[in-house]
């Protein structure tokens, strides 16, 4: 093992993975799917479907609305009964098609397959990954195209695949990783072919000994690297991953693109593999669906559109009463107040918390103690920062960089004041957010 | 299909809704405070093993003044009553270890109002206060009383059969090295067998109380390794340059409030610097102060004016020390700091 640079600050969490050895099981045939419009970051997919349109799986249900943007494909064969909305997990009703599933699961005429991907122009690879839908599947959904497309002026050298999964709990990730190992590798040397590049590095923290050894034997001979990277959150954030596995640092306000690098998940590197080597666009993921009141905890090949009940039933329901169901980590997931949202191309995992397990308490004034500036992995100040924003000073809260907080949630969980840190600092971004657009509309006028 | 049936689903009803991360650490107030207790508790035990039973009774009385007073004046300010975060009991227990054991009981409830009235909740309550409660309690006496606060008695040896040691009064090493006469020798300085305060004898315990501080992450060690590093270095060049009892290091790092204030005084986590670097600096600060009063100064202790005086510094240090963030140019930052 070579020595690692250590990025600053981070916490150790309690792992509490209890799906690792769950194989992943395919989720039966839903009778309704309903599938947002938006999965993504950027513009919603524009509807190209009517009420009454017979689809198949894998067909287009909506067109990319603007370049940051990704299209959504039918999860199975049946009938568009309505397009309507339904409730994201951030709480937002989202455009969504509902799907009536006629059982027969007919598959769509796949897209043309790159028989030899390795001939293939880069071009036309990436217009495949645009194609099939393809976003960032470690949560935040990026659409992966446009991630694909750096700014001019600027070389990627280095491709980072991200399988460190350092939020606790989730374990889908760590599944696919020993189930489809050359499926992940395919789809690192496609990435490394769109953008030209030689380096490939796939990052996986050493808490998962059984997949960093099936990937490093898997990525023997290929040109790929496998590095185990050790155990802090947030070692799987970008900029901390980039600096642990390259010493290269991402300048604030910049993207990894500037510091020659791309990191993407490993489960969008499979699902790129699917789409240029199957022909299949995204339109199932791998979640993993735990906590201690879920009967049987497991990781479900679920289709995008499926409700998180019908997940939760699959996996035998619930022992007790939860008192938090979220969408996504401990960590940086959110929190829901329904089972009736869809299951989407982000959805990296839903954890059900039973009330012992989540921690609430009232927020004191700061003690100046320190440990948020201790564990920050961005090296800001969050007490300071929190008691400014506090008081409605955000634009000295941007001068000292509130903008590059990566809500990672550190700063929260070891504040023995209980003050809700990184809210605030969410608070003041959306602000600055806001500000700046309201100063960009002004100057068109 | 009968098995789907009998499948419990959540009841949403009843579901908490809230922005993330969902996990704490579960570390509170109370609980830091209840540890600087525990951490205290070595130190209590010797200073009623060396100067007698009414050791306890001042520590006792200056802790439940404290709380009460701090009851009385969140009842006052018509605030939720924060006796229950433990640091009234802190500051009380902290404020009577800087006394005499001889100190009268009124003069510890007077001490003890200056320090939460005056030194904490005039300021809002715990984290806003600039200075370290305890020490504006104690140099608020030394100013008042002075007599009374310099009335030391004579140590020696076990005095768990007495209520007090006897009422002769005694010099504690301080003020005889800065007489220029030679201090006790290194164990009844280790272990306590000297006058002084209550709660500043006993060096051993203090460590014992500070190291476990430490491993539980509750203090910086740099604080209290700076802090007396510091005190140890300039006496230590002192003496080099004219080996004069005045001078000698081992009196000055051993004795007085040195330990009792770099292990837990100056490491007050509101009143001392947010991060390494500035704890550092704060440290190293306090150790001079704390040097030049006990050598060229009137007074042969300056442990807690050092203390005050870098309290006021903090928020100098803490702008200056800020880190840059991560990817950050450096011209930026200072640019917009």
């Amino acid at each position: 093992m070579n020595k690692q640079i250590k990025f600053y600050g981070g916490v150790k969490l309690d792992e509490g993975k209890m799906t690792s050895n769950e194989p992943i099981i395919t989720a039966p045939l839903e009778p309704l799917y309903t599938v947002p419009l938006q999965q993504h970051i950027g513009a919603p997919a524009k509807a190209v479907v009517q009420k009454g349109d017979k689809v198949l799986r894998g067909q287009l249900l909506g067109e990319a609305g603007s370049f940051v943007s990704a299209p959504v494909h039918s999860p199975t064969s049946g009938t568009v009964k309505e397009l309507s909305s339904c409730l994201g997990p951030a709480g937002a009703q989202l455009p969504a098609i509902v799907i009536e599933s006629d059982g027969e699961d007919t598959a769509a005429e796949p897209m043309p397959v790159f028989a030899n991907w390795q001939e293939a122009s880069p071009d036309d690879l990436k217009a495949r990954v645009a194609q099939a839908g393809i976003v960032g599947m470690g949560g935040a959904a990026f659409p992966t195209a446009v991630k694909l497309t750096p700014p001019p002026n600027v070389t990627i050298d280095t491709v980072i695949l991200n399988g460190v999964e350092c939020e606790p709990c989730l374990t889908a990730d760590h599944r696919l990783m020993l189930e489809h190992p050359e499926t992940i590798i395919t789809g690192a040397k496609i990435i490394a072919r769109i953008l030209g590049v030689k380096q490939i590095i796939i990052a996986i923290e050493m808490n998962k000994p059984d997949a960093l050894e099936m990937m490093t034997k898997k990525a023997e001979g290929t040109g790929v690297e496998v590095v185990g990277l050790r155990v802090l959150y947030p070692q799987g954030a970008e900029k901390q991953l980039i600096y642990t596995v390259t010493g290269r640092k991402v300048p604030s306000g910049k993207l990894p693109a500037h510091v020659g690098c791309l990191v993407t998940n490993v489960a969008s590197a499979a699902a790129i593999a699917d789409a240029v080597c199957l022909g299949k666009p995204l339109y199932e993921r791998v979640t993993t669906m735990t906590g201690t009141p879920v009967v049987k905890p497991g990781n479900i090949l679920c289709r995008v559109g499926t409700p998180y009940s019908s997940a939760l039933a699959l996996c035998g329901g619930v022992k007790e009463d939860p008192l938090k169901i979220i969408s996504g980590g401990p960590m940086m997931g959110m929190s829901v107040y329904s089972l009736d949202i869809p299951i989407m191309k982000g959805t990296s995992g839903i954890l059900l918390l039973a009330a012992d397990e989540v921690s609430q308490y009232t927020p004191n004034a700061c003690l100046r103690c320190g440990r948020c500036n201790d564990a920050c992995p961005m090296e800001m100040i969050p007490g300071i920062l929190s008691s400014t924003i506090e008081f409605h000073h955000f634009s000295l809260a941007e001068r000292w960089h509130v903008m590059d907080c990566i809500e990672c949630g550190c700063c929260s969980y070891v504040c023995p004041a209980g003050r809700p840190l990184v809210q605030h600092m969410r608070r003041a971004k959306a602000v600055a957010n806001a500000t700046r657009r309201a100063a960009e509309a002004a100057s068109k006028k | 299909m009968s098995e789907q049936s009998t499948i419990r689903m959540p009841d949403t009803s009843k579901l908490v809704v809230s922005s993330s991360p969902h996990y704490h650490d579960m570390g509170s107030i109370p609980k830091i405070m209840f540890t600087v207790l525990a951490a205290l508790a070595p130190a209590v035990i010797a200073s009623i093993y060396f100067f007698g039973w009414r050791a306890l009774l001042v520590l006792s009385v200056c802790m439940v003044a404290c709380a009460a007073i701090e009851a009385l004046l969140c009842r006052l300010m018509r605030r939720r009553i924060s006796i229950g975060d433990g640091s009234a009991l802190v500051t009380g227990l902290l404020l009577g270890m800087t006394l005499p054991v001889t100190s009268p009981l009124w003069m510890c409830i007077v001490g003890s109002f200056i320090a939460i009235g005056l030194g904490k909740m005039v300021y809002g309550g715990l984290g806003g206060n600039p200075f370290n409660p305890a020490s504006v309690g104690r140099v608020a006496l030394l100013l008042a009383c002075p007599s009374a606060m310099t009335t030391w008695v004579t140590v020696s040896g076990c005095a768990l059969n007495k209520w007090v040691v006897d009422a002769t009064t005694g010099a504690t090493p301080l003020e005889l090295v800065a007489q220029n006469q030679p201090g006790p020798g290194f164990w009844d300085l280790f272990l306590g067998n000297i006058g002084g305060s209550i709660g500043e004898t006993c060096t051993l315990a203090l460590i014992v109380g500070g190291v476990f501080l430490i491993v539980r992450k509750i203090i910086r060690w740099q604080i209290p390794v700076f802090f007396i590093g510091t005190v140890f270095l300039i006496t230590g060049i002192a003496y080099m340059v004219s080996p004069c009892p005045k001078f000698n290091p081992m009196t000055h790092v051993l004795s007085g409030g040195l330990m009792l204030g770099a292990f837990f005084m100056a490491t007050d986590m509101v009143t001392s610097p947010l991060n390494r670097k500035g704890a550092v600096v704060f440290a190293i600060g306090c150790g001079i102060i704390t040097t030049v009063i006990r050598l060229w100064g009137s007074y042969p202790e300056g442990i807690s004016y050092a203390i005050l005086i870098m309290n006021a510094l903090t928020p100098l240090i803490d702008r200056y020390t800020a880190g840059r963030p991560f990817g950050v140019a450096r011209k930026a930052s200072q640019k917009n700091a």
